[in-house]
């Protein structure tokens, strides 16, 4: 409220103009990041959904087709294995990584010692990209020189390990790969949550004679649960956004078997000239982010409002 | 502990409760240490390659303890492997890497102090929405802006340059660094900043003389944030730049795809850490904010 009242200037002796000028300056400070932002959020969007809605093909043109290409998109087999792989992936990764973040958070959170060496072990591949993490497991998956030959080679001469060697398995390194980058993102979250609980709870559930177990199971869980939720949306963020991840993995390989829409859209745009289509194909991943945060962002708004009338 | 410890003589209960807490510690650090070997073994397969001869590394695959260590494969990867007919390594690169994340962290990083501070303590009607709008900037799919970036940067001539990265990377990042800033800044109080005008002080002075001074813990996450996520950018790093121009993660990708031909793991081995430690040690040395940025970039 009392910032409101800033907007009156209280330092009294100044010109009309120097006073008026004065009052702009925030507006002024703001107003470059303001534009710019205003041009990547809608302009660049309109952009694209008016390229998506155009004959453009090698080069922008902006001959009005319909949906012709939004057509051509969803009749394309590649399309339909880039989405499928969208929710495979998306669903493997948001529960593997929340259920390992989960047993990670709650592991550390026991009162272990080294609590900092713990949690730097597990957080450290967030720090490095996912081009560095995609071709280290690369080459971890190649069956000649990595795991598989690693195995073999303690005597166990049968051991077959080779996904990225096979369009049908191929999906499962990238989804391994995701989980082992950003179980500890879960981690780092959910055990902020935990710290977050109030002791006394805990306590009275242990006064009650509730186990270890049984405590975290009906009073500290519940409590956490919308870091639940917001660990799912922002892991879900991530997988519509996946590229250099597979880009750095498989390279959409096998064949296209592991084609994401971030790596469609790349390839029709700048492989194959198809810039109307795939920028049709950019339009499905903006919807697809709207669909999952627009609720979200609505139910936190919904719940600060409820909190806030209740105390 | 200690009060377990000496009835456990008498009381079976007791020893039993003693005998499981043991086991139940034991279960704890055994899951913890196997989680941690899986999550560091990639790390020291790269690093150990990086060291081995790659006759070694053909003989024995990739995963082994080193039998001579040698730093000739990261000599090779900094100045002299061959990429697609260079042979300037990664150093190249890197620098490239290196001068697109510096300026455009700073940059947007400035730009986020000012409009957190605008936003929080400056507000204005109409200044939530702006704020809100901002905010969507931080959801965009990169995707969506690849056509009009290439071009914008087409017309200012940025094309293949370090400068468009710059441009670009600004652009997108001044939404978070601005919602970074402005949630800390809410946290200072008002009536500091009303003593303050009532004193004279106007809007920079302000800014200077109170709000800077408060501001290093948001300004290490923001910086550390911007940092790590600029130098591993690559969407934007491959489109828009080619060959000498682009940044290491590009350039990683280019190294990398080799066709056929007997892979040099040994250097490429030491390219991908190139790569990977200016984060990583930013990750080591500044830990704490780094979890920081993460925690609160994420819960908005």
């Amino acid at each position: 409220m009392s910032t409101r009242d800033l907007t009156v200037p209280v330092a009294a002796p100044a010109t009309p103009w120097r006073q008026r000028l004065g009052t702009m300056v925030p507006i002024l400070v703001l107003a470059p990041s303001l534009a710019a932002s205003f041009i990547y959020v809608f302009v660049f969007t309109l952009w694209t959904l008016y390229l998506s809605l155009s004959s453009s093909s090698l080069m922008p043109t902006y001959g009005f087709v319909g949906l012709d290409n939004y057509a051509s998109l969803w009749a394309n087999r590649r399309w339909n294995i880039a989405y499928t792989n969208l929710f495979l992936f998306s669903g493997f990764y948001i529960v593997g990584s929340m259920a390992i973040g989960l047993l990670l958070a709650i592991l550390i959170d026991q009162r272990v010692r080294g609590e900092a060496v713990w949690r730097t072990i597990f957080l450290y591949p967030l720090a490095v990209s996912f081009i560095v993490t995609g071709t280290v497991w690369s080459w971890l998956y190649n069956p000649v020189d990595g795991i598989q030959a690693f195995v073999r080679g303690l005597g166990w001469t049968d051991f077959s390990f080779a996904l990225t060697a096979n369009r049908n398995t191929a999906i499962y390194a990238v989804i391994i790969t995701g989980i082992w980058q950003s179980s500890g993102f879960a981690m780092a979250l959910f055990l902020a949550g935990l710290r977050s609980v109030d002791p006394d709870l805990v306590k009275a559930a242990q006064i009650d004679g509730a186990s270890v177990s049984r405590t975290y199971r009906k009073v500290i869980l519940p409590t956490i649960a919308p870091i639940f939720l917001a660990v799912a949306v922002i892991q879900i963020q991530f997988a519509i956004k996946t590229f250099d991840l597979v880009a750095a993995l498989t390279r959409g390989g096998p064949g296209v078997s592991t084609t994401f829409p971030a790596i469609y859209v790349y390839d029709l745009m700048f492989q194959r000239g198809q810039i109307g289509e795939g920028a049709a194909a950019a339009m499905m991943m903006l919807a697809a982010l709207a669909v999952v945060l627009m609720p979200y962002s609505l139910w936190i708004v919904w719940r600060r409002r409820a909190e806030g009338r209740n105390g | 502990m200690a009060e377990i410890a000496p009835s456990a003589r008498h009381d079976p209960e007791a020893a039993a409760a003693t005998r499981r807490y043991f086991w139940n510690r034991f279960l704890v650090y055994a899951v913890l240490a196997l989680f941690a070997v899986i999550y560091l073994a990639p790390l020291l397969v790269v690093v150990f390659n990086s060291l081995r001869e790659q006759s070694d590394i053909a003989r024995n695959g990739l995963i082994s303890l080193p039998r001579s260590f040698r730093f000739d494969a990261w000599a090779q990867a900094w100045g002299t492997y061959c990429v697609s007919g260079t042979c300037e390594g990664m150093k190249r690169n890197f620098f490239n890497s290196l001068w697109m994340t510096i300026p455009a962290t700073l940059i947007s990083t400035l730009l986020g102090a000012m409009n957190g501070y605008v936003l929080s303590k400056w507000r204005f009607k109409g200044s939530e929405i702006l704020f809100n709008l901002m905010l969507l900037g931080v959801f965009m799919p990169g995707q969506i802006s690849l056509m009009p970036w290439a071009f914008l940067l087409g017309k200012l001539g940025l094309t293949n340059s370090t400068y468009g990265l710059v441009l670009i990377h600004v652009v997108q990042g001044v939404s978070f660094t601005t919602l970074f800033c402005r949630n800390f800044y809410v946290s200072i109080p008002d009536d500091l900043i009303k003593a303050a005008r009532i004193d004279g002080a106007g809007f920079w002075r302000i800014f200077r003389k109170i709000i800077l001074p408060l501001s290093p813990p948001i300004l290490i996450v923001t910086v550390i944030w911007q940092f790590t996520g600029i130098w591993n950018e690559y969407l934007f790093g491959v489109v828009f730049t080619s060959g000498q121009q682009q940044p290491i993660t590009a350039a990683l990708v280019a190294l990398t795809a080799g066709g056929t031909t007997a892979r040099a793991y040994d250097v490429m081995s030491a390219a991908v850490l190139i790569g990977a430690l200016p984060p990583l040690l930013i990750y080591l040395f500044g830990g704490k904010y780094f979890v920081r940025g993460l925690t609160q970039g994420a819960i908005k």
